[in-house]
């Protein structure tokens, strides 16, 4: 990792990001999947400080992902879901910022259904923000830890061609994945039934298939997504039985890509809708519990990193 | 049950019409079991070897076998009106030797087992080929899409809601999106369904001096309008059935200008009738869409001559007496049309607006290309489907002698020209007309 901080206050999303910060940030990372692997998993970089999980979506995943990496890095770790309070009682995101400020937090975790939620906040508070996931816009954390996973397995990001499969349409996680790897070098195809692909998507430098076993073919890395229940019946896909028939990942379609391709999935998966269990529980091809063990890292190196840019830090004034 | 075809057969001394590549001499056919194996002038000029069966023509016209893309079966569910058997005694009586049926059958033809049932039916039935389209929405209810791409495997050829709209701008959107993941083409009925609501004819002077509810041809156009933006937006491919109207003509003409996927066809009555053959209250004269005004006729016509409209399909829609006998308010939309098609489509020959194989053309190669048969053509190696039909001699139009099973015809007592002589399904004679 090259000695310059990391010169953002807030990680929003990959969008902004050069190449350079990009891999400091999973070279910092890597040295936490060292860490983590150890017995005393434990730091006190962060000591003192305070991280607020603000969570206005459910997540089970991401939230204990972040709360583990806090509390490894010796922060305290606040963890919010708001879903069920201060939104319901009428409280505006601008409130929640007030309301945060006065309690003097250093990083902020937020999770919103609303694209474009997180950097409102981050215009509105005192601390560093990590976007958790943003509507359909950016999950920079998600993208973070599949190009570590990626890179650890394959050694490289720049050269490979990764297939985005499912509903591109609706998911954060495509877009930052895109962003990332087109960063890095990487090529990305989308594969998908037109109706789950946003207008216009080949001008963010993708290729588009809508036939799956042609667009696996020769591919290195298959992201698959997940198909929200609520996509299911009706306008966007007539059922899950044709979902799976033509867009699932089973064996037979994915002997269309190279025969050391990687299968990935951002989990929750729906077994039997996008994915065939075989295919998901494969040891040698499935990199999903990976993904699981990276994202802690991941999440570790961007506290990290965001915390020795902020004033206070190392003694620094504020 | 299989039946197995002759050997080889030898259509000689006839007038070959060929659409596909513009043939028009005198010359034989040779048919070795299902397939063309030979054709052209020269063929059989120094006799026809021993062994081969002969059919002579007698100098009439041979053609390929029509393709009618635009059928309604009552089988499944309304056996009453119309049966397999039934269509396919009049498809083949009317020189028609493939047939693409609408969805709306009793239970609709939404899954991939109803696809199949027809085949198999069709198969049994061995007369005409049938083809289904398959419903674009779950029961035809515009609401949510159909397994699109498990019904195209199956053999759907294109999707539709039938005689009904798809009326949902957001529904057709997805539609047209979904079915161009898998290359379909979605069939539209272009009538937006709120103007169209209660009217039984066209709307104008006549309906009103008639005192019935009309449908304005603005319904057709403004239909064709949204969806025109839709299929810009989504790149999906579209086709526009039996337009009828002269407002609906220019949307789609503009529509081509801009290279959009799209195509479009007219039945019969759209160019040989207008809104007066409703005049006496005739429900056998209320179609869907309605017959409309003199002008919009005329539009038909010249569209047809002019290429915007790419096919004609008869449109063919069986109604029994309880149906259509009834105060013209309360009877049902429809007419049949398989066993007219040829000589009502042989009425823009003879009336001088296109040549004989102009007006083949749009019902034999052009609609089987828009639905992706490789039928209608006189070419070595494809289905041996034929017609042998005399262009010139003159019939009229008795329902009681016709061979479907409802009688509802818009033409009844029409004098026409044009007789089809022998139909050929898969090199197996299904058709000999006697005298």
């Amino acid at each position: 990792m090259t000695d310059a901080p990391f010169p953002h206050r807030h990680l929003l999303g990959i969008q902004g990001l050069g190449q350079q910060e990009i891999a400091d940030l999973l070279d910092l990372a890597d040295g936490y999947v060292e860490q983590n692997r150890s017995v005393d998993k434990r730091k006190n970089l962060l000591r003192g400080r305070t991280v607020i999980n603000l969570f206005f979506e459910n997540s089970t995943r991401t939230r204990t992902s972040f709360e583990l990496a806090g509390k490894r890095l010796g922060a305290d770790v606040i963890n919010m879901q708001v879903a069920a309070s201060s939104v319901q009682k009428g409280e505006t995101l601008i409130d929640t910022a007030m309301t945060l400020n006065a309690m003097h937090l250093d990083v902020l975790v937020v999770r919103h259904p609303d694209s474009g939620a997180v950097h409102l906040l981050s215009q509105k508070v005192n601390c560093s923000v990590i976007n958790g996931g943003d509507g359909s816009h950016e999950h920079p954390t998600q993208a973070l830890l599949d190009a570590l996973t990626i890179r650890r397995r394959k050694g490289r990001l720049s050269g490979l061609t990764v297939a985005i499969c499912g509903d591109v349409l609706h998911s954060r996680v495509a877009r930052s994945n895109i962003t990332l790897l087109n960063t890095m070098g990487a090529r990305v195809r989308l594969l998908g039934p037109r109706t789950l692909l946003p207008s216009a998507v080949e001008r963010l430098g993708v290729e588009v298939f809508h036939d799956m076993r042609k667009g696996l073919e020769d591919v290195d890395v298959i992201m698959m997504l997940r198909i929200q229940h609520e996509r299911m019946r009706g306008n966007f896909i007539p059922s899950i039985r044709e979902y799976f028939h033509f867009f699932g990942l089973d064996a037979e379609k994915l002997d269309m890509a190279k025969p050391d391709a990687v299968i990935m999935h951002p989990g929750p998966m729906n077994r039997g809708v996008e994915i065939d269990s075989d295919v998901a529980d494969d040891v040698e091809r499935s990199l999903i519990r990976e993904q699981v063990e990276m994202g802690v890292a991941v999440r570790m190196a961007c506290l990290d990193a965001l915390t020795r840019a902020l004033p206070n830090s190392s003694g620094a004034a504020s | 049950m299989t039946r197995t075809a002759a050997g080889l057969v030898a259509y000689i001394n006839a007038r070959l019409l060929d659409p596909a590549t513009g043939l028009d001499a005198r010359g034989a056919v040779l048919t070795n079991g299902e397939t063309i194996a030979d054709v052209g002038p020269g063929l059989f000029q120094g006799g026809v070897p021993t062994g081969i069966t002969v059919v002579d023509c007698t100098g009439l016209c041979l053609a390929p076998g029509l393709v009618d893309m635009r059928v309604q079966l009552r089988e499944p569910g309304e056996e009453h009106k119309e049966t397999m058997k039934s269509a396919g005694e009049a498809a083949v009586g009317g020189g028609v030797t493939s047939l693409v049926c609408l969805p709306n059958t009793d239970p609709v033809i939404d899954e991939v087992a109803t696809v199949e049932f027809v085949a198999r039916r069709a198969r049994k039935v061995g007369l005409c080929k049938v083809y289904p389209y398959a419903a674009a929405t779950k029961n035809l209810e515009g609401v949510e899409l159909s397994e699109m791409g498990m019904l195209a495997e199956a053999g759907a050829l294109a999707f539709t809601d039938g005689t009904k709209a798809i009326r949902n701008s957001l529904v057709m959107r997805q539609a047209l999106s979904y079915a161009a993941t898998f290359g379909a083409m979605i069939i539209q009925h272009p009538e937006d369904p709120a103007l169209a609501e209660g009217g039984v004819m066209n709307e104008g002077e006549l309906a009103t001096r008639m005192g019935l509810s009309g449908i304005p041809a603005a319904a057709e156009a403004i239909m064709l309008e949204r969806d025109m933006r839709l299929v810009e937006l989504t790149r999906g491919r579209y086709h526009a059935a039996h337009v009828s109207t002269a407002a609906g003509i220019d949307v789609i003409r503009r529509a081509k200008a801009r290279n959009l996927a799209v195509t479009c066809d007219t039945a019969p009555p759209y160019f040989a009738l207008n809104e007066l053959a409703v005049s006496d209250y005739r429900t056998f004269a209320k179609l869907s869409p309605p017959l409309r005004a003199e002008t919009d006729r005329q539009a038909v016509v010249e569209a047809l001559v002019d290429g915007t409209i790419d096919a004609i399909a008869s449109d063919h829609a069986p109604q029994d007496q309880d149906s259509k006998r009834q105060p013209f308010a309360q009877a049902e939309f429809g007419g049949i049309g398989l066993e007219t098609l040829l000589a009502a489509t042989l009425e823009l020959f003879h009336n001088g607006h296109l040549g004989l194989i102009q007006a083949l053309r749009l019902i034999t190669v052009a609609p089987a290309g828009i639905v992706g048969l490789p039928a209608g053509r006189l070419k070595v190696g494809t289905a041996a489907d034929l017609m042998l039909f005399d262009p010139d001699r003159g019939w009229k139009v008795d329902p009681h002698a016709f061979r479907s099973k409802s009688k509802n015809t818009p033409f009844d007592a029409r004098p026409m020209q044009g007789v089809v002589l022998r139909t050929v399904v898969d090199g197996r004679t299904v058709y000999l007309r006697d005298g």
